[in-house]
């Protein structure tokens, strides 16, 4: 279990603009947002020695950005190659490697050109090798595809109906209409959804989360130095990562995967909420990884905010509402502010917690979640101010 | 065979090629555990419940039951799926225990239901593969 509360914090962040078409390299807006983090922590960039990143494939590795932003004596440079899944992780990452001093001050990172350069969503190689050879040739390709399988054992388990996931897309369209830096802020009604383009039974388009350019970054250090700097310390309170048995040969691989109707939360609940020293009762604000909008649901359930199979109806009742129990995804998820691959949760739960979030601001926040990734493994952090 | 084949193809490697060998055979083989019994899918090179590597292939019945379903509506790649769309992917329990991908053909997607029976069909779709689909059962 992770054992580290309180001892580090998020002193810095940064993001550019998230776009359909940036218009420049991964490597600019990895610069752009890691420079913007250092700002906003108010630390020179000398004072950088280490650098994280995660990527599917389609980004720049961390050593280019260190090399682009003329980083003095880099000791700790790391990629980790994952999906979405991996969000929270190098947070936790840095934290071990600062208290076991192998940097003092680390940049974590997630930049890519999503939606004009790699499209993740728009398929996979057409070569069925490995594990793949037992789902690509069914035309089970896409990560649309991938989930709409998980959210109709959902259904079929636990009677989730299309009006339950509704309520997500609603609702984050609606927090989404609140942030100018979101990519979606054109009102979205139930009768919209309904009648949206379907994609992949039971998905339609409104299910599906966007596909983005653009980067976002924190800058890590250990809590005495962060107390120093310039912005108010958001500390790393809590964190875990993990899944269940069978996680699978690769992120699309779920044969084995013991029931598709409870994703890697779960699995990982006693571990977070014992790590931070709390329950689901003492969050304020959730930033949870939307992917698709049962993904949602299935994290509400997994982490205990509601019973395995309640997830709808919690929804449904207005659950994850802004003025509700568990005001969600204030900036839009990645349903509606874009997709940076949960990073840009880490970013809003920052906002959130100094309370520079404007009118998207959820009064008193004190206590954040964040999670990362939908499918057999996922990482997730308790923030606190 | 068709040589416009466009859609994915299997590459039997040393794990699975017996599996795909029986396919062409129009038997569906599974590993089983020469130590506990256990059939498992997909092939791997222990067995994943007592980790022996003393597994043998042992042809399955071919009935199984739907476990869970997608009907795929919007067709990627467009050029290869255009015209067969909508399609039915699903996870289907086998009656010897593991869990399996494949489509579901000969039925309207609308008639699937949880827990459906259903039984192997198989489609040569190129010289060297042929793919175990499922179809409802007789
Ligand atoms: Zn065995």
């Amino acid at each position: 279990m992770w054992n580290l509360r309180d001892q580090c914090a998020i002193a810095g962040i940064g993001y550019t603009a998230f776009t359909k078409n940036s218009g420049v390299t991964v490597l600019e807006l990895a610069t752009e947002a890691c420079m913007k983090a250092c700002q906003d922590a108010g630390v020179n960039p000398d004072e950088v020695d280490g650098i994280i990143s995660f990527n599917f494939g389609d980004s720049v590795p961390s050593m280019s950005v260190a090399t682009a932003m003329g980083l003095k004596d880099p000791q700790w440079v790391v990629e980790y190659s994952s999906g979405g899944n991996a969000a929270n992780l190098i947070t936790l990452a840095a934290t071990s490697a600062i208290k076991s001093g192998l940097a003092k001050n680390i940049l974590c990172f997630r930049a890519m050109n999503g939606r004009s350069g790699f499209r993740l969503g728009g398929g996979r190689q057409m070569a069925a090798y490995g594990v793949t050879q037992f789902t690509a040739p069914y035309g089970w390709i896409t990560y649309p595809q991938a989930m709409a399988m998980w959210c109709q054992r959902h259904m079929n388990k636990y009677g989730t109906t299309k009006e339950q996931l509704a309520h997500v897309a609603v609702q984050f369209r609606q927090n989404a209409m609140q942030n100018e830096r979101a990519m979606q802020r054109k009102p979205l009604t139930f009768e919209e959804y309904h009648s949206a383009r379907k994609i992949v039974d039971p998905f339609g388009l409104y299910d599906i989360c966007l596909e983005s350019d653009g980067a976002c970054a924190t800058l890590i250090t250990s809590a005495e130095r962060a107390r120093d700097m310039k912005k108010k310390p958001v500390y790393i309170m809590g964190g875990a990562y993990g899944g269940g048995p069978a996680q699978g040969e690769d992120l699309f691989d779920i044969i084995r995967w013991p029931d598709p109707a409870e994703n890697f939360a779960p699995y990982i609940a006693d571990a977070l909420w014992k790590s931070a020293g709390i329950g689901p009762m003492d969050i304020d604000v959730a930033e949870i990884y939307d992917c698709f909008t049962y993904s949602v649901i299935m994290a509400l359930e997994g982490l205990g905010f509601c019973k395995p199979g309640e997830g709808g109806p919690f929804v449904a009742a207005g659950g994850i509402r802004r003025d509700g129990p568990l005001p969600t995804n204030t900036h839009g998820g990645l349903l509606s502010e874009a997709y940076i691959h949960g990073f840009n949760h880490v970013i809003e739960a920052v906002e959130q917690l100094r309370g520079e979030a404007g009118v998207r601001q959820v009064p008193n926040a004190e206590i954040a979640l964040t999670t990362a990734g939908a499918m057999t493994c996922g990482s997730a952090m308790i923030l606190r101010r | 065979m068709d040589n416009e084949y466009l859609k994915p193809l299997p590459a039997p490697d040393h794990l699975t090629a017996p599996f795909w060998d029986g396919c062409k055979a129009n038997k569906l083989l599974l590993q089983r555990c020469k130590q506990c019994s256990t059939s498992q899918f997909p092939p791997g090179p222990l067995c994943t419940k007592c980790r022996s590597a003393e597994l043998e292939w042992s042809e399955a019945s071919g009935k199984a039951k739907v476990y869970s379903w997608i009907v795929v509506r919007h067709p990627i790649p467009a050029d290869v799926y255009k015209d067969e769309v909508p399609y039915v992917v699903a996870l289907v329990d086998l009656d010897e225990g593991p869990r399996m991908s494949t489509n579901i053909v000969d039925c309207v997607p609308e008639s699937i239901k949880d827990g459906m029976p259903v039984e192997v069909a198989f489609k040569q779709v190129s010289d060297a593969i042929t793919l175990p689909l499922f179809r409802p059962a007789k």
